[in-house]
């Protein structure tokens, strides 16, 4: 994903704006996914505080895995302390 | 701006932090979470990133993590290059010429222990009025694993390799909050990611504190790259620094001493050595003598700790 | 128009430190940072006292060291102050990757720079080996001979850097010792006319909380090149950019400035091209030349970046022999700075005789008479063609 603008374009000075890596999704990094049971979820959001993107949206306290970002460390599952993720492998 | 108040509930943080995905750091990297967490501690900042993994996962053009103000310049000057955005800022904000907002330092073990410590103590004894944040993961890992001077005794490094004739790293760590808090500054601590409300609260304890005086944190923040683990562990990992008290958890709050996390029972060391390749040689019987030397350090350091925490004002 | 300039002025007798220390509290600058280093040490002085008096109301941060000095003014640019620091020989060297980003982040940073010689072995006087060795940073790079000029080119200096076209950090060097600790008779624009002329500092990058931006980013093969060449051009927009300043400060001060500066040249044959303190002893020494019958004239450098190229080429045409005296040693090369700067720029139109003297290293002086040896020696080894090397003048044994 090389940048193409012109030197009359580019920003100044080695700068840019703040927050544009949301355009650059790391999806598809993973190997495996996690999937939340929603049954078991008790909405502590411990999954959300420790997800190092972060790729977890939260709602208030409910949470939804963001799999353009997700990289499939697998932090969620092992964290979770009712066991609500599972890490399945991610399809080919 | 006003005092922050510490935080009880996960749910009392921001739904959304200020860094954003995209960037390019490992699959359960404990530097980014530690970067996410000042974003979700802190309401607004702004960060002045030494060079290192931060850095350069975070800010490869045209794509910037950081929804905060931040910058970079140089590997071992965020540290003055703070100072100098602080005396700006109290000057212009004065002069109603700009909006004065805390300054948080972020680098890592490399840029803090090493190449950049000289600058942070002239930060420090000046008193200025930043925060200082170390994302410690032990070495040099954005270069490829060499060792620091915060890489623990024993380690196996690219540049101090466990080898036949020598085991691995034979120096110690050095003791960052104390070199510090030899300064005299108002508020220095160590945390790390497992005790997350604890790193939050101390985050903005130190927000606080940079109002008079700079406040120091040293965040152990484990890599899963170097230290060879699956990178899942990450959290556990950190918790297992803290209940082996390889990492212990403290403040030192104009000059006295408090442990924060008392770890009254702790899991052998060999349990943290044994999940991390970057460690394991040392349960190997020829490098008994090593061995025994860092779970020498980990008791002595512990009781220091202790020691120093009864002694009243020791800093 | 010179009686209104005068008006606006007034007679004051400094050292060239202090000097710079005076234009810098004018400036209405921000942010000091600095390190002590022999010769600027009374720069760093000056200030700390203008500061803790009240006269100045700026932000004087005691560093540790220069890499730290140039970082917390590059910082404080970044948060939109107008920002200071000055420096020499060893501390500029420290400093030096520092400079580079400086330039890169496209700040409008202000040094002044005691031009001194670089260890080892370690000697504090003045030559220009620190001035020269940051040629390729990207700075503005200016030269003043005594305090007046020094003076001036600092004032000057911020409204170069500030203005949108340029967005570059500007050196303003002058002779360690012998310019720096001189006392010279010179004139000041009064405060409220600096302070008309330069304003406050509303250019360039700035830290925004309610517009976050990422400063210094890591540009990889595919954006580096881009941020180069942009900044390439703003080093070439600074050429109209100083003209343009120059103009203007005519207007107000009276004096006017090029980025060369000429004495007894519009008949001159064979040029003496110096920098700094030196120009004023080879003007008393071409002088004498010209009492002896001689065609001889002088060019001092007052702007070396941007290398003034048409200027120089123009001038430099017209002599028949160029004699260089550089206060620099570039061991292994054909000649020094100067020289190259001067045959790049002559080549390929021109053919004119020219001939490389390396003088007064680790502040060895240089008389008048020296000059006039160096001349005449010049002229002869110039017309023999015997010029395939620099020729020292003053070091025993040559």
């Amino acid at each position: 994903m090389s940048t193409t603008v012109t030197w009359r374009e580019i920003d100044l000075g080695g700068s840019v704006a703040g927050g544009t890596s949301e355009k650059y999704k790391t999806g598809n990094w993973r190997v495996e996914k996690p999937v939340i049971d929603y049954e078991k979820c008790v909405r502590c959001l411990i999954c959300w505080l420790y997800c190092p993107e972060p790729a977890i949206i939260r709602n208030g306290n409910e949470v939804k895995i963001d799999y353009d970002y997700c990289k499939g460390c697998g932090i969620c599952a092992e964290e979770c302390p009712k066991k609500a993720i599972t890490m399945v492998p991610e399809e080919i | 701006m006003s005092k922050l108040n510490p935080v009880s509930k996960i749910s009392d943080l921001p739904e959304e932090s200020k860094f954003r995905p995209g960037h390019r750091l490992c699959a359960g990297c404990g530097p980014a979470i530690t970067a996410k967490i000042i974003t979700l501690a802190v309401p607004e900042a702004i960060i002045v990133n030494a060079t290192g993994c931060v850095e350069v996962g975070t800010t490869i053009y045209p794509y910037s993590a950081w929804k905060t103000p931040w910058v970079h310049v140089l590997f071992q000057n965020n540290a003055p290059v703070a100072s100098g955005i602080a005396a700006a800022l109290e000057k212009l904000s004065a002069e109603g010429r700009a909006r004065k907002i805390p300054v948080i330092a972020l680098g890592g073990d490399g840029a803090t222990f090493d190449i950049g410590l000289g600058a942070i103590s002239g930060a420090l004894e000046r008193l200025d009025k930043i925060i200082y944040l170390c994302y410690d993961n032990c070495a040099y890992m954005n270069t490829g694993i060499q060792r620091s001077g915060a890489s623990i005794l024993g380690a196996a490094t690219t540049t101090s390799p466990a080898g036949k004739v020598i085991p691995g790293k034979q120096e110690n760590k050095k003791d960052l909050i104390a070199i510090v808090a030899s300064h005299h500054i108002p508020y220095a601590a160590t945390a790390t990611l497992w005790l997350w409300r604890d790193m939050v609260n101390k985050i903005r304890k130190a927000v606080n504190y940079s109002e008079q005086g700079p406040a120091f944190l040293h965040v152990l923040a484990p890599c899963q790259f170097g230290w060879r683990y699956d990178p899942y562990l990450t959290i556990k990992v950190s918790r297992m620094a803290v209940e082996t008290r390889l990492f212990p958890i403290y403040e030192v709050e104009d000059g006295q001493l408090r442990i924060n996390y008392r770890v009254s029972k702790p899991t052998p060391v060999e349990e943290y050595l044994k999940i991390q390749r970057m460690m394991r040689h040392l349960l190997d019987p020829k490098n008994a003598e090593t061995l025994q030397r860092l779970k020498d350090w980990v008791e002595w350091n512990w009781q220091r700790l202790e020691n120093l925490e009864k002694a009243g004002r020791v800093f | 128009m010179m009686t209104q300039a005068l008006a606006r002025q007034h007679r004051i007798a400094l050292t060239g430190n202090d000097a710079v220390a005076y234009a810098v509290k004018q400036a209405n600058v921000d942010v000091i940072s600095a390190y002590p280093i022999t010769p600027q040490t009374f720069v760093v002085e000056t200030l700390s006292r203008y500061v803790n008096d009240g006269e100045l109301n700026a932000k004087f941060i005691n560093v540790e060291s220069e890499h730290s000095a140039l970082s917390a003014v590059i910082g404080a640019s970044l948060a939109g102050a107008r920002a200071f620091t000055a420096t020499a020989s060893q501390g500029l060297a420290y400093m030096w990757e520092a400079l580079y980003a400086a330039s890169g982040l496209r700040l409008p940073i202000v040094m002044a720079l005691a031009a001194r010689a670089l260890s080892a072995p370690i000697n504090i006087h003045n030559d220009h080996s620190d001035f020269f060795g940051m040629r390729d940073a990207g700075w503005i790079m200016f030269n003043g001979e005594e305090a007046q000029e020094t003076y001036d080119l600092t004032i000057m200096a911020f409204k170069i850097a500030e203005d949108p076209r340029v967005l570059l950090p500007v050196v303003v060097s002058y002779d360690g010792f012998i310019v720096s600790h001189a006392i010279t008779n010179f004139y000041a624009l009064n405060d409220d006319v600096v302070k008309e002329f330069l304003g406050v500092r509303t250019t360039g990058p700035r830290i925004d909380p309610d517009n976050p931006r990422t400063f210094g980013v890591l540009a990889l093969q595919d954006s580096y090149f881009e941020f180069k060449r942009q900044q390439y051009e703003a080093m070439e927009n600074a050429r109209q950019v100083i003209k343009e300043v120059f103009q203007k400060y005519e207007e107000i001060s009276g004096r006017k400035y090029t980025p060369l500066k000429e004495y007894m040249t519009s008949d001159a044959e064979t040029c003496i091209v110096a920098m700094g303190s030196t120009v004023g002893t080879a003007r008393h020494a071409v002088k004498t030349l010209r009492e002896k019958g001689e065609k001889a004239g002088v060019v001092g450098i007052l702007q070396y970046r941007p290398w003034p190229t048409k200027e120089a080429e123009q001038l430099f045409s017209r002599f028949k022999r160029i004699i260089i005296m550089e206060k620099v040693m570039s061991p292994g090369a054909r000649a020094g700075p100067v020289y190259e700067d001067i045959t790049a720029t002559l080549y390929p139109n021109h053919n004119v005789k020219m001939i490389d003297y390396i003088y007064g290293l680790g502040g060895r002086d240089i008389s008048a008479q020296g000059v006039i040896e160096i001349y005449k020696q010049g002229k002869e080894l110039a017309d023999k063609g015997k010029t395939d090397k620099p020729c020292f003048y003053g070091v025993r044994g040559e």
